[in-house]
C-alpha cells in the first residue's frame, strides 16, 4: 500500500513511450522532467523533510555535470568511472560544508547556500583551462553501460527513467526510515528533537549529502545527454527553478516534488511560444502558489480531495439513523 | 603601488556606497516586518530604468529621477499590499520565495517594457575625471557618495529623531504592543515597503551613469545589498551601511590584486566566512535564542 503510487507512477513511465513512440513531449520533454524530477526529488528531501532551505543547489548539479565533462574529454575517462569522481566530489563538498551551513537557520542559511552557488558558478565561468569558460565544454561522449552505448532519445528516454525509479524509490525508503523520521523531527521542532536524543546535526549532514549526490548524479546523466555542458545551465537562476519545483509540487511529499518538476519542464515547453512572457508568468506563478496554496499543488489538492470525501462521507453517516453501540 | 591602491580604496567605496543603500533598504523593511526582500535589487533596476526612459521621453533629468523614485515607491508599497500582506504569519521559506517570485515577476515585466539591452544614463556633471593625488574619479562618484551619505543620515535622523519613524521602529520591536499603544502597524508596513522601494530607485539612478542598466541588473546588487545586511547584522540599518561600504572595498581590492573575474566570488567567501564564524554580522548585538 505504501508503495502503490510508486507503482502506478513506474507503470505510467513505462507505458508512455510504449503508447507514443517517437512523440516530442516523451522522449525530449521527458528526457528534460525526469533529470528535474531527480534534482526536486532530491532537494525536497532537504527543503520538505528537514526543513532546510537551498538557494545553491545547482552547484551539486554543476559539479556532477562538469566532473563528467572534464574527465570524459580531457583524461578520457570511462562515463561510470566519472561519475563516480562526480558523485565523490559533491559528496565530499556537502558533507564538509555541511555542519558550518546547516547551523545557519532561515535567510541566513538562505544567503549561504546562494552565496555557495555563486562562487562555484564564478569557478565554472573564470577556470577556463579546466571548464572551457564561458563557451562551456562540448564533445562529451555518450555514456556507455557495460558494453552498451546510450546515444538515441529512446534509449536516453529508458536511462533516465530508470535513474529516475531508482531515486525516487530510495527517496520513499528514506523518508519512511529511522533518518527520515528523525528529519521530519528536526523539522517541526529541533530543540525537542535534539532532546529526545536525536543527534540534529548528523541527519541534517546525512540528508544534505544524499541530495547533493542524487544532483551530481542528475549532473552526470545531463551532460552525457546533452554532449556539452556550459556555466548557463548551473547558474542562480537554476537554483531557484529547482526550490519552484518543489515548492510548486509542494513540499515534504516526493511525489509532490515529482510533480512539480514535471509541471515545470512542461509548462517551459508551453511557454517557448510567449517567449517574452515566460519570466512573468513564472514570478507571478510562484507567487500565486505560495500566498494562495502554500503548501503546493499536489499536496493542497490530494488533501483538498480527502477533505471533500470525508466530508461527503460524514453527511452520508448523518443520514444513517444512529446506532447505539450494545453495552 | 600605494597609488594603485589608493585607486582601488575609491573604487571600492563608490561601489560600497551603493551596496549600502541597498542594504539600508534591505534593512528597513527586515526590521518592520522579518521578510528577507529579495526583490530589493529590483528595486535598483526599476529606478534606473524608469528614470531612464522618462529622460528619454524628454523630462528633464530631476523631474525624471523625483518620478521614478515616486513611482518606484508605490511598486514597494503595492508588493507589500499585494503579496506580503496575504501572506502574513507565513514561513520564513515561504515568503524567501514570494519576494524572489516578486523579483522575477518585475524582472519579466522590466524586460518586456524596456527590452534586454544595456541601456545608457547621461552623468550628472559630465565625464572629466578629477584628479586626486594619483587617483582618478567621475564626478558621478562624487554624486553617489553625497547622495549615499545624505540619504544615509536622513534615513537615521527619521528612525531617531521623528515620530513616524519612531512608530516603524517600535513596530519591529514589537508589532503587539506598537498595535496596542495605537499605532497602526499595517500602514507602518507599507511605509517601509514604499521608504525602501525609494530608498533602492534613487540607488539606481545614482549609479546608473557608471553602471548602466538593464532588466537584470538588480540580481547581482541585490545580493550584494543582502550581504551587506547580514555582513553588518541583519536589521542593523546602519550596520548595513557599514556592511556595504566593507563590501565594495573589499571587492575592489580583490578585482584589482587578484583578478576581476573572480570578484564575485571574492565579495562572497567574505561573506560565508563572516556567516560561518560571526553569523549576527560584525556589528550586530548578540542574541539569545527563545525556545
Amino acid at each position: 500500500m505504501r508503495l502503490a503510487g510508486f507503482f502506478v507512477f513506474a507503470v505510467a513511465v513505462i507505458l508512455l513511450p510504449i503508447l507514443f513512440p517517437d512523440n516530442y513531449f516523451v522522449t525530449v520533454v521527458g528526457i528534460a522532467a525526469g533529470l528535474h524530477v531527480i534534482l526536486a526529488v532530491g532537494l525536497n528531501l532537504l527543503m520538505g523533510y528537514a526543513g532546510q532551505i537551498s538557494l545553491g543547489h545547482a552547484a551539486f548539479f554543476g559539479m556532477g555535470g562538469y566532473a563528467s565533462a572534464i574527465l570524459t574529454t580531457r583524461w578520457e575517462w570511462p562515463g561510470w568511472l566519472a561519475m563516480l569522481a562526480g558523485l565523490l566530489v559533491a559528496g565530499t563538498i556537502a558533507w564538509l560544508l555541511a555542519r558550518p551551513i546547516l547551523r545557519l537557520r532561515g535567510h541566513y542559511l538562505a544567503m549561504a547556500t546562494l552565496g555557495f552557488g555563486v562562487i562555484i558558478h564564478v569557478l565554472m565561468v573564470q577556470a577556463t583551462e579546466w571548464t572551457g569558460g564561458p563557451d562551456g565544454l562540448g564533445n562529451i561522449p555518450p555514456l556507455n553501460l557495460l558494453g552498451w552505448t546510450v546515444d538515441s532519445d529512446r534509449q536516453w528516454y529508458w536511462v533516465i527513467a530508470v535513474a529516475m525509479l531508482l531515486v525516487i524509490g530510495l527517496s520513499l525508503n528514506l523518508v519512511d526510515s529511522r533518518i527520515g523520521r528523525a528529519l521530519r523531527a528536526v523539522r517541526s521542532a529541533e530543540l525537542a528533537a535534539q532532546m529526545m536524543g536525536i543527534d540534529t546535526a548528523r541527519a541534517k549532514t546525512q540528508v544534505f549529502v544524499v541530495s547533493a549526490l542524487f544532483a551530481a548524479f542528475a549532473g552526470s546523466l545531463f551532460a552525457h545527454q546533452q554532449a556539452f555542458v556550459s556555466p548557463d545551465s548551473f547558474s542562480l537562476m537554476i537554483s531557484v527553478e529547482l526550490v519552484t519545483m518543489v515548492v510548486l509540487g509542494g513540499m515534504a511529499s516526493t511525489f509532490g516534488a515529482a510533480c512539480g518538476a514535471i509541471a515545470l519542464t512542461l509548462l517551459h515547453e508551453g511557454l517557448v511560444v510567449f517567449e517574452d512572457y515566460e519570466m512573468l508568468i513564472h514570478g507571478a506563478l510562484l507567487m500565486a502558489v505560495m500566498i494562495f496554496l502554500p503548501q503546493g499543488l499536489f499536496v493542497g489538492l490530494t488533501q483538498g480531495v480527502h477533505r471533500g470525501w470525508t466530508w461527503i462521507a460524514s453527511r452520508r453517516g448523518a443520514k444513517e439513523p444512529h446506532h447505539p453501540a450494545v453495552s | 603601488m600605494p597609488e594603485q591602491i589608493f585607486q582601488f580604496l575609491v573604487t571600492g567605496i563608490t561601489v560600497g556606497a551603493i551596496y549600502a543603500l541597498v542594504g539600508l533598504g534591505f534593512a528597513l523593511i527586515y526590521n518592520a516586518s522579518d521578510v528577507v526582500n529579495f526583490a530589493q535589487g529590483e528595486f535598483v533596476m526599476l529606478g534606473a530604468m524608469t528614470a531612464i526612459a522618462l529622460l528619454g521621453a524628454g523630462l528633464p533629468l530631476v523631474l525624471a529621477a523625483i518620478a521614478a523614485t515616486l513611482l518606484t515607491a508605490l511598486v514597494g508599497l503595492l508588493l507589500e499590499r499585494c503579496a506580503i500582506e496575504p501572506a502574513r504569519g507565513a514561513s520564513v521559506v515561504t515568503t524567501i520565495i514570494i519576494t524572489i517570485g516578486a523579483a522575477i515577476f518585475l524582472r519579466g515585466v522590466a524586460s518586456l517594457l524596456w527590452g534586454k539591452n544595456s541601456l545608457p544614463f547621461p552623468a550628472f556633471s559630465g565625464n572629466e575625471p578629477i584628479h586626486l593625488g594619483g587617483a582618478t574619479l567621475l564626478p558621478q562618484s562624487l554624486w553617489v557618495l553625497g547622495g549615499a551619505v545624505l540619504l544615509v543620515s536622513l534615513t537615521r535622523a527619521f528612525l531617531n529623531r521623528t515620530l513616524l519613524g519612531k512608530a516603524l521602529l517600535a513596530c519591529s520591536f514589537n508589532p503587539v504592543a506598537a498595535q496596542l499603544v495605537g499605532i497602526n502597524v499595517k500602514v507602518m508596513l507599507r511605509l517601509a515597503y514604499g521608504l525602501s522601494a525609494g530608498l533602492g530607485a534613487i540607488a539606481g539612478i545614482l549609479a546608473a551613469p557608471i553602471t548602466f542598466s538593464s532588466y537584470e541588473a538588480g540580481i547581482m546588487l541585490g545580493l550584494k545589498g543582502f550581504s551587506a545586511a547580514i555582513v553588518g547584522g541583519i536589521g542593523n540599518p546602519m550596520g548595513a551601511v557599514a556592511g556595504g561600504l566593507l563590501l565594495g572595498v573589499l571587492e575592489a581590492l580583490g578585482a584589482g590584486l587578484i583578478s576581476s573575474g573572480y570578484k564575485d566570488a571574492i565579495a562572497f567567501v567574505f561573506v560565508l566566512m563572516v556567516l560561518f564564524f560571526e553569523p549576527t554580522g560584525l556589528f550586530g548585538h548578540k542574541v539569545a535564542e527563545r525556545v
